[in-house]
């Protein structure tokens, strides 16, 4: 569905993605995982057009959708939700959900019908006439999720949605992000959450300072000493082996 | 738009056209429709700064377009005056179509934008005012030869309907955008642009065709203000005054909403007119009033005058509940 050809983008000096390579397969929910820093924010406003890759490209349904506008993605199937969360501050939840809804339906009635059943679905169904910036943090990241999946998605691309929330908020939504992949959206999520990675996702691929380092099953990437060093620093993989002998 | 969307419109604009039922002094009418010229050119700037955010401080470039459309095509081509008004209204949509595509196109936003919009209108004020086809420093002059047909009337009722009838199809279209999918796009991207693009919108689309919009209705304004007064000259066609007039309005009278700049206008001249009369002839006692009631406004109702009255009712129906 989602194939990333050797994406490089850089800032001024800096590589913030340095040849990435991925696939995401139709109906799958894969993984992107890092330390902070590593790009993964900046390879998804590659896929979703918001910066367009120095070298490399963005390939979609086998189109190379490398120089399209970010509005274009959108119509094509591509959503994104935001890190840092971008709410319409002077609307209603309903009203923010809507707007999202809009791409699919033209009329009025028809976006606010829409915008009321996903708004239910991901659980703002008490919230959908309250202002958006009265939402609580988890509120609010439900209504990232709310509109981008308003927008009828075939891709959903998912910025650590899980971030800021307690333990019993994950354990909530994640059955809900399940769900909306059982209906035919294919998900790729950026998330620290590893408890929710290892539920969630059947691939994942591992990104440190621009470069994608491992891919597979999330179980096997854990294990992967490439993968522990990133996080951890250089010989972390050796010391935690050692220890592990000695217990 | 359903009937509840239109009702209240309808009602409003009928309501006021008895106005000259019993008011027939001249002195009067002349400040209505002055006054209902402001409303008309300030719902044009509404629905591209109240609606979609994007602050113009020179809506001046549609006005005075306008203006001078309506006088020049009938001085200087013998053009009929209510066609040369039409073509003046799509002068103005063109104007705006220019201007937001070479501002809107290279990335400019808030003061920027802003300050791009009030440079248009500089140079087309200086243009107008040099320029010999324009009449120069002396203006054009629409010669008086009363007839409907010649968009002049004897009564100055008529004068005063016709702006009524502009005003309320500008609140019915203002409705309108309101309630379609362009209007929840435009106000989107006010509330934040790289959301909405990520929603699908083409911030690029609905922004030209918010300032083409608000380019014809504030032209229209400006094609009405020609007529009346049969006087064009660019101070006051491309004159600072008017971008601030219309950005006066709809902040004292509600940003973004279906009858913030009537209300904002009325208030304004209302007042204006008032302490005028109160005061007498105190030089610029009205523009004191105007600045009174802006620093007033954005002090202590940030939502404008329909904000302050929507806020009131709702506490006063709490209390009632309480
Ligand atoms: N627009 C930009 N201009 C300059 N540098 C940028 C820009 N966007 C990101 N960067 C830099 O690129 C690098 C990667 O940032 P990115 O946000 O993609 O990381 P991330 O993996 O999403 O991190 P986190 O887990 O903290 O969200 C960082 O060093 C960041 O400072
Ligand atoms: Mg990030």
């Amino acid at each position: 569905m989602l194939e990333v050809q050797n994406a490089t983008k850089r800032f001024g000096g800096l590589v913030a993605v340095n040849q990435a390579s991925l696939k995401v397969e139709a109906g799958s929910i894969t993984g992107l995982i890092g330390p902070n820093g590593a790009g993964k924010t900046t390879l998804f406003t590659l896929i979703s057009g918001f910066e367009k890759p120095s070298e490399g490209r963005v390939l979609f349904e086998g189109e190379d959708i490398s120089r399209d506008e970010p509005h274009v993605r959108a119509r094509r199937g591509i959503a994104r939700t935001f890190q840092i969360v971008q709410p319409f501050a002077g609307l209603s939840v309903l009203e923010n959900i809507a707007v999202g809804a809009h791409l699919r339906h033209a009329k009025r009635s028809d976006a606010l019908a829409s915008a009321e059943r996903v708004g239910q679905r991901v659980g703002l169904g008490p919230e959908l006439d309250k202002s958006a910036s009265s939402l609580t943090v988890a509120g609010r990241k439900r209504l990232e999720l709310a509109r981008a999946l308003a927008t009828e998605p075939k891709l959903l691309l998912l910025d650590e949605v899980l971030a800021g929330l307690n333990p019993s908020e994950i354990r909530d939504i994640i059955p809900v992000i399940r769900a909306i992949r059982d209906e035919g959206v294919t998900i790729l999520m950026i998330e620290h959450v590893m408890q929710a990675v290892m539920s969630l996702c059947e691939q994942v691929y591992v990104l440190a300072q621009g470069r994608i380092i491992a891919e597979g099953p999330p179980a096997d990437v854990c294990d992967d000493p490439k993968v522990i060093e990133a996080y951890l620093g250089a010989g972390a993989a050796e010391r935690l082996k050692r220890e592990k002998v000695h217990a | 738009m359903t009937f509840r969307d239109i009702a209240p419109i309808v009602v409003l604009i009928a309501l006021i056209a008895f106005v000259p039922a019993f008011i027939t002094a001249n002195t009067v009418l002349n400040f209505l429709v002055f006054t209902l010229i402001i409303a008309l050119a300030a719902q044009g700037w509404n629905i591209l700064g109240g609606f979609g955010g994007q602050f113009s401080f020179g809506h001046a470039a549609f006005f005075g377009t306008g203006a001078y459309a309506a006088a020049l095509l009938q001085v200087r081509l013998g053009i009929n005056p209510w066609v040369a008004f039409a073509i003046g209204t799509v002068v103005g949509a063109a104007v705006g179509w220019v201007i937001g595509y070479l501002s809107f196109r290279s990335g400019l936003r808030g003061s920027y934008f802003a300050l791009v919009t009030l440079a248009f209108a500089e140079v087309l004020r200086i243009l107008a005012n040099a320029a010999t086809f324009t009449g120069g420093a002396a203006g054009v002059l629409i010669k008086l030869d009363v007839r409907p047909g010649n968009f002049q009337f004897e009564s100055r009722g008529a004068f005063f309907w016709i702006a009524l009838a502009l005003v309320g199809a500008v609140l019915l279209l203002t409705r309108w955008i309101e309630r379609s999918r362009f209007g929840a796009q435009l106000v989107a991207v006010r509330e934040n642009e790289a959301a909405a693009k990520a929603l699908g919108v083409d911030t690029l689309r609905v922004k030209l065709g918010a300032i083409t919009v608000s380019g014809a209705v504030t032209a229209a304004a400006g094609g009405l203000y020609a007529q009346y007064f049969l006087y064009v000259d660019a101070n006051i066609a491309y004159g600072t005054w008017i971008s601030v007039e219309v950005i006066l309005a709809p902040i004292v009278g509600g940003l973004g909403t279906v009858f913030g700049p009537l209300v904002g206008a009325v208030a304004l001249h209302g007042l204006g007119e008032i302490t005028k009369l109160a005061a007498g002839s105190v030089p610029g006692i009205d523009l004191m009033v105007f600045g009174g009631l802006l620093v007033a406004a954005v002090a202590f109702a940030p939502a404008g005058i329909l904000g302050l009255m929507r806020r009131s009712a709702r506490s006063r129906g709490a209390a009632r509940h309480a």
